[in-house]
């Protein structure tokens, strides 16, 4: 019988104190803010899109090898000789044309393990986030700053290169294999006693 | 002559409300009682396991942030801590620090879904909003550090990734002034409800030999009456160090083991976890955090088990290394996918709205199950 | 007293009745339901340190509109298998239980429905049809998850009008009539005389009233949140329980129809709580229009004070949804048979003993 009334008496008290937790709060100012009017601060160390400055990329392939979801594509052309490509911004020397430098932002997983083994400090993490696009291949970023026409003329060139030196390569082993094949063979000379040789007048007498 | 009741078979399906995550329930049910209970999981199976021997070991990291989501740092910590005892790896003191500092944050943060969502479940929404405006004080501390709130990326192999921001400090020294008098108002508003405790009390009872015998481990087990905390019986990192106390469920509002035990325990941990996060501050010594990372990470042949306390319960992580830069194996036993072995147990004899209270009580995260 | 004045201006009967029962609805109920659900929904958000709907309109003010409107250009899906007599006609009859009930409430001294007899009566008899309402469309929506939902929902409303009607029993015992309007006008003048605070009885029959009649109108306040299925009785229509609802099945209009029926049985419940006990439309202080001599002032006193006083009852009945958690089913029951109910009784008869005093 006393749990009854001790139930009822707990039950009331309990709902009184819960109400007025929340009649305090009714008085407490809200602690949102109005999304898209109102923007929140971010942080500086926040994880948001990548970016990549091409000046300062030597092509050295880190970041991709580093990424987990492989979602970087680089591809890189020799440079033939003779060319200037510049220098990053801590005076390192460019040897490798970059012609494709894809970032897949469907496929990033935002990890920031890419930024960190990069030499020069050319891909960091900016503070965009709002970039949703309506179809899956506009999130495909191309960094590249080459165009189009440079890109395969880059390519071209090399290719060029590379066949010039192939060919050479390949005359001068031609020309050392007959070289050494000349410095092989001895000198022919007419032998006296050799029938049908015109030369040899005395015998047709 | 006796009325011919037969049973029923109930689905609460992979998409529910009140399922913490895809999780299919098949209830028999006989009228309203429940007769069995098979949950069938694998709904968010990801193979990270299979993906881990196809990465490098630091590339392994967000892989492992991903699977119990709600406590990313302590996935984290556990592979590191895994890892380095591999490697023979010894970390500057600063780095055991901070990622103490991290862990009990990320617990707290964790133990707030986990009251908030089962507030809701029960229906009383107001709880959950609060639960989640205290963490995302939490969130922005974190995000304040390593730049993400949700999936960390945090703690390497060797060290940390970067080093507490300058204002982190004096943030968290905020944060736990401002976060004592809303335990104590969380208390009020739900724990100690009269409505609130006959949802709950005497509701899913778990006896300690049973929780002992499925090998239920963390506040589910520590609900049932047994001190045991692997930060204090089997230490890993600093934890020697701080003074902090193990609540254990003492049968308050109904017997031992109940719902309404597995959730205080939880209020109290959260209790637990401020003042250990008050001493590390005190005692958190200078350093440089990425001294100890190596350039690569190629350990020796051979395997190693260890095990961390998640906020839900014992995580281990088992790891085989073929002296090559891929991990041959990585096998990682998540306390969830053993909390579901013995959720049956709970729920015979109860009624179909009691399903919900147990579920929420025991506080699953399905990305842990499926990994 | 309205049907009067309307019969003196238009000179016919039936034009009269006409405008009188519609009267009310269109006046208060309606743009009290559309202001109800944003009153909602800004509460809930402030109470959980949010802000609510801002956006439309001047801080979330048209939201409601916004709300018909989309509601209005939904699909309506009948699904095939349904009994389509029962399932169209299902909504209907919850709508005209709740909206029935506001001809007999007395809204100030001058605007009333009709000022039958019946009172009290009536509006319990006509809050039943809800009940029959929600088992039809229970039942018509082939789905056994929404019979089921269907059947605790009547279950819970027909077993809390029992307290309900207890404790109307027990005014009528201590004050002799049934009609509204004269249990409103006969706790006038001041708020001493309110029924809450024994009512217009003298020397000790009030101070031993008040302690009953205090803990009558709680009574009968919980009682009256079960039957329009409000948090902690809400297991009709929770979303997390396994069952859904019985209202599952429905869309755009009919859905509608179940909602503003809600919100005007909130009202309706709570009107007649502050008619039984706090004083219908009576100041607690005397009129304005009585100070400075004005008579046309005091209807429309009467009436923002019992609009004031409705719309703190569904104040307070919303502050309880977002504080409190829900019962389960069965404690639910047990909570009416084995609490309430008994209370009542107690309740009855002492009360009787000491109007016999």
């Amino acid at each position: 019988m006393r749990t009854y009334f001790l139930n009822f008496w707990q039950g009331l008290y309990t709902i009184l104190i819960g109400m007025k937790v929340t009649f305090r709060h009714l008085f407490i100012p809200a602690v949102t803010i109005q999304y898209p009017s109102v923007k929140p601060q971010m942080p500086e160390r926040e994880r948001n899109r990548l970016y990549v400055n091409m000046d300062d990329c030597i092509g050295c392939d880190q970041c991709a090898r580093a990424c987990p979801v492989n979602c970087i594509e680089i591809e890189t052309v020799k440079s033939i000789p003779g060319e200037d490509l510049g220098t990053t911004s801590n005076g390192k020397k460019k040897a490798l044309w970059v012609t494709t430098f894809n970032i897949d932002f469907a496929k990033c997983c935002y990890c920031q393990l890419c930024v960190f083994p990069c030499p020069t400090e050319c891909i960091y993490m900016t503070d965009v986030y709002e970039f949703s696009e309506f179809q899956r291949e506009n999130l495909v970023f191309d960094f590249v700053t080459l165009l189009p026409e440079e890109r395969i003329q880059k390519k071209k060139n090399f290719e060029e290169l590379q066949a010039k030196k192939e060919a050479e390569k390949i005359a001068a082993a031609k020309k050392l294999a007959e070289e050494k094949a000349a410095a092989q063979a001895k000198p022919i000379e007419p032998k006296p006693d050799n029938p049908g040789n015109p030369d040899n007048k005395e015998e047709t007498k | 002559m006796a009325l011919k009741t037969e049973e029923m078979v109930l689905n609460m399906g992979p998409q529910h409300p009140s399922t913490h995550g895809v999780l299919r329930l098949e209830l028999q049910i006989d009228g309203e009682i429940i007769i069995d209970v098979v949950p069938h999981i694998g709904y968010l199976h990801r193979c990270f396991e299979k993906h881990a021997e196809a990465m490098t070991y630091p590339q392994v990291i967000p892989y492992t942030d991903r699977m119990d989501y709600l406590a990313s740092m302590y996935n984290e910590f556990g592979y590191a801590l895994a890892m380095e005892r591999l490697m023979k790896i010894e970390v500057p003191e600063r780095v055991e620090y901070i990622r103490v500092i991290m862990g009990e944050l990320q617990r707290i943060a964790s133990h707030l879904v986990a009251l908030g969502t089962y507030g809701a479940d029960i229906g009383a929404f107001t709880p959950f909003l609060f639960c989640f405006r205290d963490r995302e004080r939490i969130l922005h501390l974190f995000e304040i550090t390593c730049g993400a709130r949700l999936l960390y990326n945090y703690i390497w192999i060797g060290g940390l990734s970067h080093d507490l921001h300058p204002d982190f400090i004096r943030l968290t020294k905020e944060f736990i002034k401002d976060f004592r008098p809303n335990v104590k108002e969380l208390n009020e508003l739900l724990s100690y409800n009269r409505i609130f405790i006959e949802r709950t009390a005497n509701v899913g009872l778990l006896p300690l030999e049973t929780a002992i015998n499925y090998g239920v481990t963390g506040p589910n087990l520590r609900a049932s009456g047994m001190k045991w905390d692997l930060r204090k019986d089997d230490p890993y990192s600093v934890y020697h160090k701080f003074d902090y106390d193990i609540p254990i469920g003492k049968g308050e509002k109904g017997k031992t083991g109940d719902c309404w035990d597995r959730y205080y325990v939880r209020v109290l941990e959260m209790e637990e976890s401020l003042k250990i996060i008050e001493q590390a501050i005190e005692q958190i010594p200078d350093g440089d955090v990425t001294s100890a990372i190596p350039k690569r990470v190629k350990p020796p042949e051979g395997q190693i088990y260890t095990r961390v306390e998640n906020p839900r319960g014992e995580l281990g992580y088992f790891i085989i290394s073929d002296g090559s830069i891929n991990p041959a194996r990585v096998k990682v036993r998540a306390p969830s996918f053993v909390t579901m072995q013995v959720f049956p147990e709970l729920c015979k004899g109860f009624m179909i709205a009691d399903v919900v209270a147990i579920l929420g009580s025991v506080d699953i995260v399905l990305g842990e199950i499926d990994r | 007293m309205m049907y009067d004045w309307l019969y003196s201006l238009t000179g016919s009967e039936i034009l009269a009745m006409f405008i009188v029962s519609l009267l009310p609805l269109f006046v208060f109920i309606l743009p009290f339901a559309l202001f109800a659900v944003l009153m909602e929904r800004k509460v809930s958000a402030h109470m959980q340190d949010r802000l609510g709907p801002m956006r439309t309109g001047y801080h979330g003010i048209l939201q409601t509109i916004a709300d018909i409107f989309k509601l209005l250009q939904k699909e309506d899906l009948v699904p095939t298998a349904t009994d389509k007599m029962l399932f169209n006609l299902a909504p209907l009859l919850a709508f005209i239980g709740s909206y029935a009930a506001f001809a007999v409430i007395p809204f100030s001294g001058f605007f009333i429905g009709t000022k039958i007899d019946l009172g009290i009566i009536f509006i319990v008899g006509v809050t039943g049809l809800v009940v029959a309402g929600i088992l039809m469309a229970g039942w018509a929506s082939n789905n056994k998850y929404s019979l089921l939902g269907a059947m605790r929902a009547a279950a819970q409303i027909i077993s809390y009008e029992i307290p309900t009607l207890l404790i109307i029993l027990t005014i009528i015992m201590l004050t002799g009539t049934l009609s509204l309007y004269d249990l409103s006008e006969m706790q006038t003048a001041y708020f001493w005389n309110w029924l809450i605070l024994g009512g217009p009885a003298v020397g000790l029959q009030k101070i031993l009233l008040i302690p009953f009649m205090i803990l009558g109108c709680l009574i009968i306040y919980t009682s009256t949140l079960a039957e329009v299925n409000r948090t902690p009785f809400d297991i009709p229509e929770a979303e997390s329980e396994l069952v859904s609802g019985y209202h599952t099945e429905y869309s755009g209009m009919k859905f509608a129809m179940f909602f503003l029926a809600e919100y005007a049985n909130m009202f309706a419940v709570s009107a007649v709580v502050a008619v039984l006990f706090f004083g219908g439309y009576q100041s607690p202080f005397g009129y304005l229009g009585n100070l400075l001599g004005w008579k046309w002032l005091i209807p429309i006193e009467q009436f923002s004070w019992f609009t004031s006083k409705g719309l703190f009852f569904v104040f307070v009945q919303m502050w309880l949804r977002w504080t409190l958690p829900r019962f389960r089913v069965d404690q639910l029951m047990a909570f009416c048979w084995k609490y309430l109910i008994p209370f009542s009784f107690v309740i009855l008869l002492l009360v009787g003993l000491i109007s016999l005093m």
